[in-house]
C-alpha cells in the first residue's frame, strides 16, 4: 500500500499499524475479535449528527411548510376520505426504541384531521411483498391509543395479493404496468410517513412500490435492472431507481400524494452496545470490559437466546430532519441529509473487502438470517453501499465472517426454503432461475395464503433477495466465508469456506497476490463510501 | 406422463378444509333420530364412546374408521339423506374455514384440479363440494342392505394409505403430473398422500404432523 495513503484522510478511516488494537467484527448472532494485517484500511460509520431537540415542532414545521404543496391543513376538509400509508418493519433496523416516528408523526397527523373534521381515515402499512407484520409489530410502531382506535378494521397491512383491493393505474411509457392499493389510490389525499434510513430508500419507492402487487414489482426487481444499477444506493446512477421514478410520476397522475420523509442520524446503539461502532484503538478501561462482558455473557447463551437478546435492543435513532410535499422535492432534501450523515469519502478501490455480516438485515426482525439473507447482506447490501464506484476492485475478492447456518424460519420464510434447497442446486443463474421458477413461486396457492393469512414473505421474495445480489454477482471474483460452520451452503451460494479470518485473508492473497490493498467495513455500519481514484 | 398433462390438489376434509370431523356429523345425526327415546339414547351412546373413538384413532385410522362406522348401523338411508342438506346448513357450512375458498380459488386460477379424498361419508359431503367448487371428490360409502346401514364401510376404504393409492390411479387415469401437484393435509395419517406430490402442504398440522413437515421443509400453513 503506498504510503501517502496510510495517513488520515477521514475521522471515520483507520489504517491499521504494527501496534493498532484487534478489531471487533460481527458474526452473526456473535461478535469476534480479530487480528488485522498491517496496512489494512477500516471504515468505522461517521458519527452520529446530533438529533433535533424537539421532534414534534420538526414534524409539525414541515406539514406547515411543505415543499411545492399546500400546507396539511390546507388540504383537508371535512368528510373526505383520507389514507396514511406508512414503512413497514423493515426500516428502521434494527426496530427503533419507543415511541417509534411513526407514532410521533402520526398522532401529529391524525390530530390535524380531527381538528379538520376528516374521520374517514385508514392507516396501511406499506409492506408490498414484505411480511405481514404481526399484531404485536403493529401496536408497537403506533402506540397503544392509535392501535386500540384503528386495529383491526382501518389500520392493517397492504395485500398484494387481494385482487378486490388493488387497482390498476396503467403503464409506463416503457410499459412497466403499475397496479396497487385501492383504498390509497382513490382516496381524497394520500399520505405517505416515510422514515428514511438508507437512499434507497423513500421517494417514489414509498408508494409505488410499497404498495403495489407482484406483477408490477416484477418489472424492476428483476436481474437486469439490477445489473444496471451502480449502485442502487445511488439513485441517479440506479436503473432500479429510474424504473421506479417512472412508475411514481404514473401515481402522482392518478393520486393526490402528500410525503412526509425523516431522515435519522446513524446512532444505532445505546451507550452500552455503542463500542461495537468505534475505533478500537481508542477504547478506553470502560469499553474494554463492556466488551469483556458483553463477550462473556455472549458465549454462556445458545444462538437463539443471543438472537432473541440482539433483537430485543432498540435502536436509539434519533430525527435530524423532516421535509413535507410533494414527492421528488422532498426525497431531494432528505438525500441531502442522508449523505450528510452516511457519506465517506474514500480514495481508491481495494482488492480484498473485509465485512463481518451482523445479524441485522431488513428481512429477518425478529427470526433468523437464513443462507439467503447472509447472500444479500453481503453482495447486495454491504457490496452496493457506494457511490462512483464501487469500493472492491472488479474480480476482488470478499471476505465475510458469519457462520452460515442451514436455518430457515418456516414462519416468515418459507419458500426461501425451497429456492435454497430445490433451485440452487439446478441453478445459480439469476436469468435462469426468474424464467423457469419465479412464477411457479409467485403462484404457489400454499405460499400465498401464507403471505396473506400468516406473516410469509411472499413466495417470490427469495428470488428477489437473489437478484438482489446480481450486480455483486458478477463483479466480486471471489467471496470467501471465515468461519463458516459447514462446507455446503457456502458451496451452494458459490462461495470458498475457510476456518478463520486469517486462512481466509492467506486465501485471499493467493487469488490477489501478497501486495493486495485489503479494506475492511466495520460493521455494522451505515455508511456510504463515496469512492474517487 | 404426457406434454398435456396437468396439475392438480389432493386435500383432506375435516380439519383441512373444515373445522368439524367425522364425530360431528355423527353427533348431528343422533340428535335427529326418530323420537326423543331413540334422540336421547344415540346422542348419549355417542358421547360415551368419544373417548374411545380418541384412542383408536391415535392407534389406527383404519381401526378408527371400523370403529366409528359402526354407531351408524341401523339408520335409514332415507333419513341420512334427508337430513344431509340440513347438516350443510347448519355444521358444515360454519365450518370452512375462513381461507378455504381462496386457497381453492388460488388452486383454480394455476389451472389446477381441485380434488377431495375424504374419510367422511359421501352423502354428508355433496352439497359441500359443490359449494366449494371442488371438481373430483372421494368418499367413504356405507353399505346398506334394505334401506338399512349395516355399519359397515364398503371398501376401499378412504384413509391412510388407501389415498395416496387413490390418488396414483386417479393420476394416471386423469394424466396428472404428480411432481406438479399439492396435496394439503391436518393429519400426519395422511402422511402417504402428502409424500407421493411434489408440493405437500401442511394445514393447522396435529403436533406429529407439524414436527414432519419441519424436517421435510414443508410448507405449513393456517387457514383459521
Amino acid at each position: 500500500m503506498a504510503l501517502q495513503l496510510r495517513r488520515k484522510t477521514h475521522e471515520s478511516i483507520v489504517y491499521i499499524d504494527k501496534d493498532s488494537a484487534p478489531r471487533i467484527m460481527p458474526n452473526g448472532e456473535d461478535f469476534i475479535l480479530e487480528d488485522i494485517p498491517v496496512g489494512t484500511r477500516v471504515i468505522y460509520p461517521n458519527p452520529p449528527i446530533k438529533g433535533l431537540p424537539n421532534r414534534e415542532a420538526a414534524i409539525r414545521y414541515a406539514l406547515n411548510h411543505p415543499l411545492e404543496m399546500e400546507p396539511l391543513y390546507a388540504l383537508l376538509e371535512p368528510g373526505m376520505r383520507v389514507t396514511i400509508a406508512m414503512d413497514d418493519i423493515s426500516l428502521p433496523l434494527p426496530p427503533m426504541q419507543t415511541p417509534d416516528l411513526r407514532q410521533t408523526m402520526l398522532e401529529i397527523v391524525l390530530d390535524m384531521c380531527a381538528a379538520n373534521g376528516v374521520d374517514d381515515i385508514h392507516l396501511i402499512i406499506a409492506n408490498s411483498l414484505h411480511r405481514k407484520m404481526t399484531a404485536w409489530e403493529m401496536k408497537r410502531m403506533v402506540g397503544a391509543k392509535i392501535y386500540d382506535e384503528f386495529y383491526p378494521d382501518r389500520y392493517y397491512n397492504h395485500d398484494a395479493e387481494a385482487d378486490d383491493e388493488l387497482v390498476t393505474l396503467g403503464h409506463t411509457r416503457h410499459n412497466e404496468p403499475l397496479r396497487v392499493n385501492k383504498r390509497a389510490i382513490e382516496s381524497d389525499l394520500l399520505i405517505y410517513l416515510n422514515i428514511n434510513l438508507v437512499p434507497m430508500d423513500g421517494g417514489h419507492k414509498s408508494v409505488a412500490v410499497g404498495l403495489c402487487d407482484y406483477e408490477s414489482l416484477r418489472c424492476h426487481h428483476e436481474p437486469q435492472t439490477i445489473r444496471d444499477s451502480h449502485s442502487y444506493m445511488d439513485p441517479p446512477a440506479s436503473e432500479l431507481n429510474h424504473k421506479v421514478v417512472r412508475l411514481g410520476k404514473l401515481v402522482d397522475e392518478n393520486c393526490k400524494v402528500f410525503h412526509v420523509e425523516t431522515a435519522l442520524n446513524n446512532k444505532m446503539f445505546s451507550d452500552g452496545y455503542d463500542i461495537l461502532t468505534r475505533n478500537e484503538d481508542e477504547f478506553s478501561f470502560m469499553d474494554r470490559m463492556k466488551w469483556e462482558a458483553m463477550k462473556r455473557t455472549f458465549s454462556k447463551m445458545p444462538r437463539g437466546a443471543r438472537r432473541k437478546m440482539l433483537h430485543a435492543i432498540p435502536a436509539q435513532y434519533e430525527l435530524i430532519g423532516c421535509y413535507a410535499g410533494r414527492t421528488e422535492p422532498v426525497h431531494e432534501k432528505i438525500l441531502e441529509l442522508n449523505y450528510r450523515q452516511y457519506e465517506i469519502p474514500v480514495k481508491g478501490q481495494c482488492d480484498i473487502m473485509i465485512t463481518g455480516i451482523p445479524d441485522i438485515s431488513p428481512y429477518n426482525v425478529y427470526s433468523a438470517l437464513n443462507p439467503l439473507l447472509v447472500q444479500v447482506m453481503a453482495l447486495g447490501y454491504h457490496f452496493n453501499m457506494y457511490r462512483n464506484k464501487p469500493l472492491l476492485r472488479k474480480g476482488g475478492v470478499m471476505i465475510i465472517t458469519h457462520p452460515c447456518f442451514d436455518e430457515f424460519d418456516p414462519k416468515f420464510h418459507p419458500s426461501y426454503i425451497e429456492f435454497f434447497h430445490r433451485l440452487l442446486p439446478e441453478s445459480r443463474d439469476a436469468f435462469y432461475l426468474r424464467e423457469k421458477y419465479e412464477r411457479e413461486f409467485a403462484s404457489n396457492p400454499a405460499y400465498i395464503e401464507m403471505y396473506r393469512r400468516g406473516n410469509a414473505y411472499h413466495g417470490a421474495h427469495p428470488f428477489f433477495m437473489w437478484y438482489w445480489g446480481e450486480n455483486g454477482r458478477q463483479h466480486v471474483g471471489h467471496v470467501i466465508v471465515a468461519g463458516a460452520e459447514n462446507a455446503h451452503v457456502p458451496e451452494m451460494l458459490g462461495w470458498e469456506r475457510a476456518d478463520n479470518l486469517t486462512e481466509a485473508i492467506a486465501m485471499a492473497r493467493s487469488y490477489m497476490g501478497r501486495n493486495a490493498e485489503i479494506t475492511m467495513l466495520h460493521q455494522p455500519i451505515i455508511g456510504l463510501c463515496s469512492v474517487t481514484d | 406422463m404426457g406434454k398435456t398433462a396437468t396439475a392438480a390438489a389432493f386435500y383432506d376434509l375435516e380439519g383441512t378444509l373444515v373445522s368439524t370431523n367425522l364425530v360431528h356429523t355423527l353427533a348431528f345425526y343422533a340428535k335427529r333420530q326418530q323420537g326423543v327415546w331413540q334422540t336421547a339414547k344415540k346422542s348419549v351412546e355417542t358421547l360415551v364412546k368419544l373417548p374411545f373413538f380418541g384412542v383408536a384413532d391415535l392407534y389406527s385410522r383404519n381401526v378408527f374408521n371400523e370403529v366409528f362406522f359402526r354407531s351408524y348401523e341401523g339408520l335409514s338411508h332415507d333419513r341420512l339423506r334427508y337430513f344431509s342438506e340440513e347438516l350443510f346448513e347448519e355444521v358444515l357450512k360454519p365450518a370452512i374455514f375462513a381461507g378455504t375458498p381462496e386457497l381453492i380459488a388460488q388452486g383454480k386460477k394455476i389451472g389446477q384440479r381441485q380434488v377431495v379424498l375424504t374419510g367422511a361419508l359421501d352423502f354428508t359431503i355433496d352439497r359441500l363440494m359443490d359449494h366449494l367448487g371442488i371438481d373430483d371428490y372421494v368418499a367413504n360409502r356405507l353399505e346398506f342392505v334394505n334401506g338399512y346401514a349395516t355399519g359397515r364401510v364398503l371398501p376401499p376404504v378412504m384413509a391412510s394409505a388407501t389415498k395416496a393409492k387413490w390418488i396414483r390411479e386417479y393420476a394416471e387415469r386423469e394424466n396428472v403430473n404428480l411432481s406438479e401437484s399439492y396435496a394439503y393435509s391436518d393429519s400426519i395419517s395422511d402422511l402417504p398422500m402428502l409424500s407421493i406430490v411434489g408440493h405437500p402442504v401442511a394445514v393447522c398440522p396435529d403436533f406429529r404432523l407439524k414436527q414432519t413437515a419441519r424436517q421435510h421443509d414443508w410448507a405449513v400453513l393456517d387457514l383459521k
